[in-house]
């Protein structure tokens, strides 16, 4: 690919002379995206992103310590649950079709609970977005956090940013291979145990782990763990920033979730403008609070300029915060010169009117009351939740049998669902306006006069039940029949409402 | 083209293609490194492909490949595997007695699930995806069986069939009262009349009384003197509300002067013992077994 003409090198390394004030440095880090070296067909800058200190890193910090944790720990935590039941107490178990998340053991036909759970966490996702912003993309996304534990890698092994531009400059050497080298190796570690951690949740973690060492594990193990191994490095390595600015379809889709009332990493051209160097001692007057450091600009793991407003690309991490935040600190200027803001708020103040951050909008309103609903509707559906099901389905094909007498015969096929871990034994019954007689394929009623059939534990069993309703008694082309079973010892009753078909 | 045709783009500084329409022209641009890349990666698996599996047609043959692998053995391991898989319950069906199958739950739903599968693939073709049957051909799922609905009977049916070319077949045969000219055409009529009034039907009482004297002659011996049928002759029952071919008097009439001959294969030559005792359960469990 050739390199577009006005192309500059946008990271040239200059932290010479302070100014400003004491430990003040001025950066020529430039905005990778900055208007005038855009181009349609370009290759990818690289991002050098420099520490800072602050708030919102300390935030990152704990965030990413406690995201990463609970993704490697979460599938070792043990869950005894006896019988044949697996220990763990978050699993996907497919072979045998259930989701096991510690108290609860969710079935195939259950799945409207992970449904449920996926519409709040995309409500939550739109409310959280309503109200601060891309607060996904900074802070929680494994795209960021990933990228953030291999930047910090980069930096343990080759040092902060100019460390790392004078590096890349640097013709080939030991020292520079053994870095190179070590720094890939150790990515290539977290990825394999990110696709690693990945297995242990559709599988027993402990047996997996030894399982994938001695070639025991299944195939697909191997198969997943290599996808995840190769994307995690190539995307939290490589792509970075490229994952959020071109494959990343939210960036997008979030614009519909915000208004002009949403913070966002905002710079505050009207305390910052007019911008320019400042010489210790010179007055503050008659200029903006910005030094012109570039400090925001060196910090930002999308290599974009804050300054040139709201883009696409800035997923607000805060990072500039801290890095501004740190020089407004040396310069003795307040802090906050980029700071979670909005727009309208900008335009406010340079009007001379107060800002207002008004959480409590009809959006807001209604994302909070839609996941209030949704999730009253989930806990309602959770604390009712029976360990017997029944599904039932009709003949279809024949709908109804004439029998030799007259008499009209219906055939249904049971599904009794024992959730509970031990046999249990279930009486069938029918209600229904017109006097039925009932057979059980393979079983006679017992002596009080009960259809009864047992039940494996933690299984389901397939029964055929025919109804016969006698000549005279059936007066309409169809009627409704409650299908009822009923646990003979706990008196737990499931039930299905069908029809009855006949001929007049 | 010759190189005095060459031509840079002024914009982009690229080489053209020499190729212009209406003054547009082509750049030459190289393709994309990633597209190369995949090629050439796409040419090298070709080429492990060929010397790892079976691959270039030869004139009688083809290249084996050094894994010496074989879709045909791999079928049969694949079959072999699936039999070894279905197979204690599999046995189990042809070890148990046939009248035991429905006492053991586990044991009769395999059964009926094989039996279903065994079933829309051989039988619904002409006894309908729900046994319901059709005319001519009998409703399984009802309490009517012209052989008998004990589970030894659907299979004794299934095994050897109906009318069919097997020697221990069910075999019977209703004369051609019509065509064969052993009754006339009003003696046919008359007959009609009298098997209508059988099944609770309106009917002429004078031709039905005629009739009755017919049926006595000719049809007791196979139908009983009441008309309720013999299973062992495999003649069905006249008093009943079902009907194989209609109940109306010109089918009835049909029936007496043609005979009605429908055949079932015997399908012992087609289907193994497990899928036949699996299939006589599915049946008997449709709800008219007896």
């Amino acid at each position: 690919m050739r390199a577009h003409p006005n192309a500059v090198s946008p990271q040239a390394v200059s932290d010479e002379g302070n100014f400003a004030a004491e430990g003040v440095h001025r950066s020529d880090a430039t905005a990778v995206n900055k208007a005038n070296t855009r181009t349609l067909y370009k290759n990818r800058e690289p991002v050098y992103p420099k520490l800072v200190h602050g708030t919102f890193r300390r935030a990152k910090w704990a965030f990413m310590i406690l995201a990463l944790a609970v993704y490697y720990i979460l599938p070792w935590i043990r869950w005894p649950r006896g019988g044949n039941a697996p220990d763990q107490a978050v699993l996907a178990d497919f072979a045998n079709a259930r989701f096991y998340f510690f108290w609860l053991e969710i079935w195939p036909q259950e799945v409207y609970y992970i449904t449920g759970l996926l519409i709040l966490s995309a409500l939550g996702l739109f409310f959280v977005t309503a109200l601060f912003g891309r607060v996904w993309c900074g802070y929680a996304c494994p795209q960021t956090v990933w990228t953030d534990l291999y930047i910090l890698v980069e930096r343990a092994i080759e040092g902060d940013r100019n460390a790392r531009i004078r590096l890349a400059k640097e013709p080939w050497s030991v020292s520079k291979l053994t870095k190179k080298l070590s720094k890939h190796i150790v990515w290539i570690l977290i990825a394999a145990a990110t696709g690693g951690a990945f297995i242990f949740y559709w599988h027993d973690a402990p047996s997996t782990f030894f399982g994938l060492f001695d070639g025991t594990a299944p195939l697909s193990a191997y198969l997943f763990l290599g996808i995840l191994t190769f994307t995690t490095y190539l995307l939290a390595g490589h792509a970075r920033e490229q994952v959020c600015i071109y494959m990343c379809p939210w960036p997008r889709i979030q614009a519909a979730m915000t208004d002009a009332h949403s913070l966002a990493v905002t710079y505050r051209y009207d305390r910052g403008e007019p911008r320019g160097p400042h010489k210790k001692g010179q007055d503050w007057s008659n200029r903006g609070d910005c030094i012109d450091c570039n400090q925001c600009v060196a910090a930002c793991p999308m290599g974009i300029d804050i300054r040139d407003g709201a883009q696409l690309e800035c997923i607000n991490c805060a990072l500039c915060i801290d890095a501004c935040n740190e020089v407004m600190d040396k310069v003795n200027r307040p802090r906050g010169l980029i700071a979670y803001d909005t727009d309208l708020n900008i335009t406010n103040r340079l009007a001379k009117k107060p800002s207002t951050y008004p959480f409590v909008r009809p959006r807001t309103v209604l994302y909070a009351s839609v996941i209030s609903i949704v999730g009253a509707v989930m806990l309602f559906s959770l604390l009712n939740r029976v360990d017997v099901q029944l599904n039932v389905i009709h003949d279809r094909q024949p709908p109804f049998v004439m029998l030799s007498d007259g008499s009209v015969r219906n055939g249904y096929t049971l599904k009794i669902v024992n959730r509970a871990g031990m046999v249990r034994n279930f009486a069938i019954e029918f209600d229904s306006p017109v006097p039925l007689s009932l057979k059980l394929v393979g079983a006679e009623k017992d002596a009080d006069g009960l259809l009864q059939a047992e039940v494996e534990p933690d299984g389901v069993r397939e029964l055929r039940i025919y109804a016969v309703a006698a000549k005279g008694d059936v007066k309409t082309n169809s009627f409704p029949v409650k299908i009822r079973v009923r646990d003979t010892q706990t008196g737990v009753i499931a039930d299905s409402a069908q029809v009855f078909l006949a001929r007049k | 083209m010759s190189r005095s045709d060459k031509h840079i783009d002024e914009v982009s500084g690229v080489e053209t293609t020499g190729h212009e329409w209406d003054g547009i022209r082509e750049l030459n641009n190289p393709l994309p490194a990633w597209w190369l890349w995949v090629f050439w990666v796409s040419v090298a698996v070709a080429i492990i492909y060929w010397v790892l599996l079976p691959a270039w047609p030869m004139v009688t043959t083809n290249t084996i490949g050094i894994l010496g692998s074989s879709d045909r053995v791999n079928v049969a391991n694949d079959m072999a595997a699936l039999e070894a898989k279905r197979g204690a319950m599999w046995q189990q069906l042809t070890s148990v007695p046939l009248e035991s199958i429905e006492s053991n739950p586990a044991l009769l739903e395999f059964a009926q699930k094989a039996g279903g599968v065994a079933f829309g693939t051989n039988c619904a073709g002409c006894h309908g995806s729900g046994a319901q049957g059709a005319k001519g051909y009998p409703n399984l799922a009802d309490d009517v069986w012209i052989w008998g609905g004990k589970l030894a009977d659907i299979q004794q049916t299934i095994r050897f069939g109906v009318r069919s070319a097997d020697p221990e077949t069910r075999q019977s045969q209703m004369p051609s009262f019509g065509r064969d000219e052993i009754l006339t055409k009003d003696q046919i009529n008359d007959v009609v009349e009298f098997v209508t009034t059988l099944s609770g039907g309106e009917a002429n009482a004078e031709a039905a009384e005629r009739g009755r004297t017919v049926f006595a002659e000719q049809c007791t011996v196979c139908h009983g003197d009441d008309g309720k049928g013999n299973r062992e002759l495999g003649a069905p029952n006249l008093t009943d509300q079902e009907w194989l071919y209609g109940s109306d008097k010109a089918t009835l009439y049909e029936t007496v002067f043609y005979a009605r001959r429908g055949v079932m294969p015997a399908w012992h030559e087609r289907l193994d013992d497990p899928t036949i005792r699996a299939l006589a359960v599915f049946v008997h469990t449709r709800g008219g077994g007896e």
